[in-house]
């Protein structure tokens, strides 16, 4: 695409042809007019209402009103308020996001590449265990996540066995845990890290894995200088993919933890909004959580990320 | 010794986690044949009742109309939107372009409590009535971003020589994206709609903020879990499942078979 | 450089009347950002003409393609067909078709739609018809319901031959068409593309780097470089007698060297190459005084051992074998000639070994073979340009 190129005289000239101009304005309407529409949708309904949002964290109760009536303010204290009252929370959605995250690269990355480069001569099987990653979608996640609690539900097979064999205490517990929420954490979002990898490690050349074994590379050396730098777009993609929804969730801690010490901030969220009727307090914990996740992934783009990863 | 190892180390670890991927699904299905009366928590015995009877559990199957409906509805807006986006963002260069690109990736970083918290606070802003339609509009919101990423990657994999012949042959603009650009997108375009709606029937979070009373499958199997999910529930799930699995399968032998018919004609 | 055509049009290649029409580029540019892709370009192509744009890739060749096309726009100029001016016409509406360097086929739809594909966007009652006599003609009828996909390189090339072809546009363009091709298979398609146009007589512009593909196929080939025409005729006369260094060493190999013009006498120019005296035809001399650089091709030189082996050469320079390697019908010599430089040259091989290496030898040639350029021409120049 030409340009408007300075001259000497330090003025811009537009360079371009008459026909040169009317192809790109033409190009150009129709890219609008495609955009467009859902331009709109996303700054009808994610935009703005993350506007919404951010004035409502800033709302105050006025004395004596109702239950859910608040007024438009900018009580910036709020933040302090819920900061104070839900770091602990808001930390621990982190560490067991990071937790979870790191457990489904290391189980996840094993699956795609299965899938992607040792099943890739056997289209038939690649192709049933690609459905077998999709498919769980359609049974319903909290249906899945109940079942875990109750697998693992104490008088359930496997945590009978584990006692029997001592490695869990005859009093002890595998749901209601921190475990138990991680375990379902890292479950759930398993898809989501395999996928980004499946799709990258799929165009793997495989001569170069073999070029790497010929230049005197172990399997072992040739992963860690060839196939993993090459699949590391997959990889982050994985990780933010799984990371974010993490960090947000609540289901698997209302489902397999407890209400002591295995609280995350969605969880505070949801109540805050729908049982305790504290709009402003639920909005400045999520523009919290959207703030601390947008900082973190900015970090980890900055310092792993290509620029193409989604 | 460590070749082997090496050999051996993919599958069996791959192996196991796909296992493990598949536990609660088979315990799922297990418990669908559980004469399970009020509660599912523990086996009783056999049955084909709740499979001769799935809609028998009050609310199971208007629930998962509700889904399905939502699904579609949500699908059908979220991929036509966004695979306008798509095609515009690869094909097009225009004045908003940097801006739409942020507002395409901010969804997928933002997590769903906050969407559905952001949504509902607009919703109650504007002091819509919570329901069908609000929970339509937030699914689209969360699947677009979806379908864009799945869609762009097939528009930026096309070959624009395609569209260049397309037009070097006397076809119009128009009909160079009906006859050329559109069918050769066309499997992206189903891939980002079978996402699309996989993604809106699971969800729960952003749905049971903006859904009022509006009854889904995820949020009546949540609300069920504290008193005990029906059995026809597993049926349900069972069934979607087993669905899934059937259609996707049928289509990958036909691409296989179509593989080998092609491998012979050469 | 003034690149329009001297040479008789029409007529050009074949005695039939053609269908083509003529081409006019009038000074075009294409800017890039920063970049001048190509820089006022001024070109006429008769109808009927088999006409091959040549240079190194980066030269501009496929960019003129592309906006003869209508898939670029010219930063300035203009360009017509057959007397109309079609600058501002988008590509569908023109009467011109491409066949792709990457065939760019319509995977999602079987040959003969490809073939089709034109003929129905013109509203062609007869498109399907026509279609199939197209894939006749390229010998490929019988793959008609295959998709692009199960087709062999060759068979892809010719159905884009076919699907351009069918159009009868009034000109065809060609975007290094031969490309992919393995060696044997191209030299096959250049006789096949070379007699279709024959046949139809329509005007071809084919676009290469192969300079070997456009002297065998062309009735005129332009050689470009650096966005501009440096020097444009038939195969022959290009060959026989550049004007350029680039020309002499892109089209074939040539012999440089530099030299002072001594003296001039019956339309001869005495010159001194390194205290020798070679000599030029005045007439094929772009210059007559000063510093001239004079060439001659390896072919037109000879080798011997002995000096005045062949009386009738008026130019010989002396020098010693650095270098000879057999290739089977020749052997090639590299001779390095003591304040000229390298020479380069070659020996049928009947038998006998003319030279060894390290051996003194005597390189003669004919006065009518030599060439002379400017004085500031770059002695290297295209060298090694691909």
């Amino acid at each position: 695409m030409s340009s408007p190129v300075m001259t000497k005289e330090g003025k811009v000239r537009d360079l371009r042809s008459k026909e040169e101009i009317r192809a790109e304005r033409r190009k150009g309407r129709t890219g609008v007019y495609l955009v467009l529409p859902g331009l709109l949708v996303l700054v009808l309904f994610f935009a703005l209402p993350v506007v919404v949002l951010l004035a409502m964290s800033l709302y105050t109760r006025p004395p004596g009103a109702e239950i859910g009536q608040f007024v438009p303010a900018l009580q910036f204290s709020n933040y302090a308020t819920v900061l104070g009252a839900y770091w602990p929370e808001l930390m621990r959605s982190f560490g067991f996001a990071l937790i979870a995250t790191t457990l489904a690269l290391i189980i996840g990355y094993p699956m795609a590449y299965l899938v992607a480069v040792r099943l890739r001569e056997r289209k038939l099987l690649q192709g049933i265990l690609l459905v077998l990653l999709i498919a769980p979608f359609f049974s319903s996640f909290i249906l899945r996540t109940q079942s875990w609690k109750q697998i693992l539900a104490d008088e359930g097979f496997v945590a009978q066995t584990l006692k029997a064999v001592g490695l869990l205490a005859s009093d002890g517990h595998l749901t209601a845990t921190a475990f138990a929420v991680v375990a379902g954490l890292t479950y759930n979002f398993l898809p989501f890290m395999v996928l980004p990898i499946y799709a990258n490690l799929e165009r793997l050349d495989t001569r170069l894995l073999e070029a790497a074994g010929d230049l005197y590379a172990s399997p072992l050396t040739t992963f860690r200088k060839v196939t993993l730098p090459l699949s590391a777009p997959g990889v982050f993609a994985g990780t933010l993919l799984t990371f974010i929804p993490a960090a947000g969730d609540y289901v698997n801690a209302a489902l397999l933890g407890n209400n002591r010490n295995t609280t995350m901030i969605g969880q505070v969220i949801d109540s805050r909004f729908f049982r305790v009727i504290d709009y402003p307090g639920a909005a400045a914990l999520s523009f919290v959580l959207m703030v601390s996740i947008l900082i973190l992934v900015t970090v980890y783009i900055r310092k792993f990320g290509t620029k193409d990863l989604m | 010794m460590k070749q082997k190892l090496g050999r051996w180390l993919i599958p069996v670890v791959g192996g196991l986690a796909f296992v493990y991927l598949l536990v609660p699904i088979a315990y799922i299905f297990a418990f669908s044949f559980n004469d399970a009366g009020r509660t599912n928590l523990e086996w009783r015995g056999f049955t084909w009742d709740n499979w001769a009877n799935p809609c028998g559990a009050p609310a199971v199957c208007e629930s998962l109309a509700n889904s399905i409906q939502v699904g579609v509805v949500a699908t059908v807006f979220a991929t036509a939107l966004g695979t306008c986006i798509a095609i515009g963002l690869v094909r097009y260069r225009f004045r908003f372009r940097n801006l739409t690109d942020v507002l395409i990736i901010l969804p997928l970083a933002t997590p769903e409590v906050v969407l559905g918290a952001s949504l509902l606070a607009q919703f109650l802003n504007l002091g819509w009535e919570l329901g069908y339609g609000t929970i339509v509009i937030s699914h689209v919101v969360f699947c677009m971003s979806f379908v864009i990423v799945t869609v762009r990657a097939r528009v930026s994999s096309l070959d624009p020589r395609l569209e260049e012949a397309a037009a070097d042959l006397y076809a119009s603009p128009r009909t160079t994206f009906w006859k050329v650009t559109f069918p050769l997108l066309i499997p992206g375009i189903v891939a980002a709609a079978l996402l699309s709606f996989a993604m809106s029937f699971d969800d729960f979070i952003i749905t049971n903020f903006n859904s009022g009373n509006y009854q889904t499958f995820p949020k009546f199997i949540y609300v069920a879990a504290t008193r005990g999910i029906p059995a026809q529930a597993n049926v349900i799930g069972s069934a979607m499942f087993l669905l899934a699995l059937i259609v996707v399968i049928i289509g990958q032998v036909m691409a296989h078979r179509k593989r080998k018919a092609l491998e012979q004609a050469q | 450089m003034s690149t329009s055509l001297a040479s008789e049009p029409t007529q050009a290649g074949n005695g039939r009347t053609s269908e083509g029409a003529d081409l006019h580029l009038n000074k075009i540019t294409k800017r890039f950002a920063e970049f001048h892709a190509v820089q006022e370009l001024s070109l006429t192509i008769p109808s009927g003409t088999f006409f091959a744009l040549l240079g190194p890739s980066g030269c501009g060749k496929s960019t003129t393609l592309r906006m003869i096309a209508g898939l670029e726009a010219p930063s300035s100029g203009s360009i017509s067909i057959g007397g109309q001016d079609v600058t501002g016409l988008p590509s569908h509406q023109r009467p011109v078709n491409t066949v792709f360097q990457s065939y760019a086929l319509f995977p999602h739809m079987t040959v003969l739609e490809n073939v089709a594909f034109g003929l129905k966007r013109k509203k062609d009652r007869k498109a399907m018809e026509k279609a199939r006599q197209g894939l006749e003609m390229v010998e490929l009828g019988h793959l008609a319901s295959r998709k692009p996909a199960q087709l062999s390189g060759g068979q892809q090339q010719r159905v884009a031959l076919a699907r351009a072809l069918v159009n009868r546009p009034q000109v065809l363009l060609l975007d290094e068409p031969l490309g992919a091709l393995d060696m044997k298979l191209r030299r096959q398609m250049q006789m096949e593309l070379k007699g279709i146009q024959t046949e139809v007589g329509l005007t071809f512009i084919h676009v290469t780097h192969d300079q070997e593909e456009a002297m065998t196929m062309a009735d005129i080939v332009a050689v470009m470089n650096g966005g501009r025409i440096e020097q444009m005729g038939p195969p022959r006369e290009l060959y026989e007698l550049p004007r350029t260094a680039f020309v002499a060493n892109f089209l074939g190999k040539s012999n440089l060297m530099r030299g002072v013009v001594k003296a001039s006498h019956d339309g001869v120019l005495d010159v001194e190459v390194a205290e020798t005296e070679v000599h030029v035809l005045a007439e094929r001399a772009v210059t007559h005084e000063g510093e001239i650089v004079v060439g001659v091709r390896p072919e037109k030189i000879h080798l011997s051992r002995n000096a005045g082996d062949e009386p009738t050469h008026s130019n010989e320079l002396s020098g010693t074998v650095i270098d000879a390697s057999f290739t089977g019908t020749t052997t090639e010599y590299l001779v390095d000639v003591p304040g000229v430089g390298r020479i380069g040259t070659f020996a049928q091989n009947r038998g006998e070994q003319p030279a060894d290496v390290g051996d003194t030898v005597y390189l003669s040639w004919d006065t009518s073979h030599s060439f002379g350029l400017a004085g500031d021409e770059q002695v290297a120049a295209g060298v090694n340009a691909t």
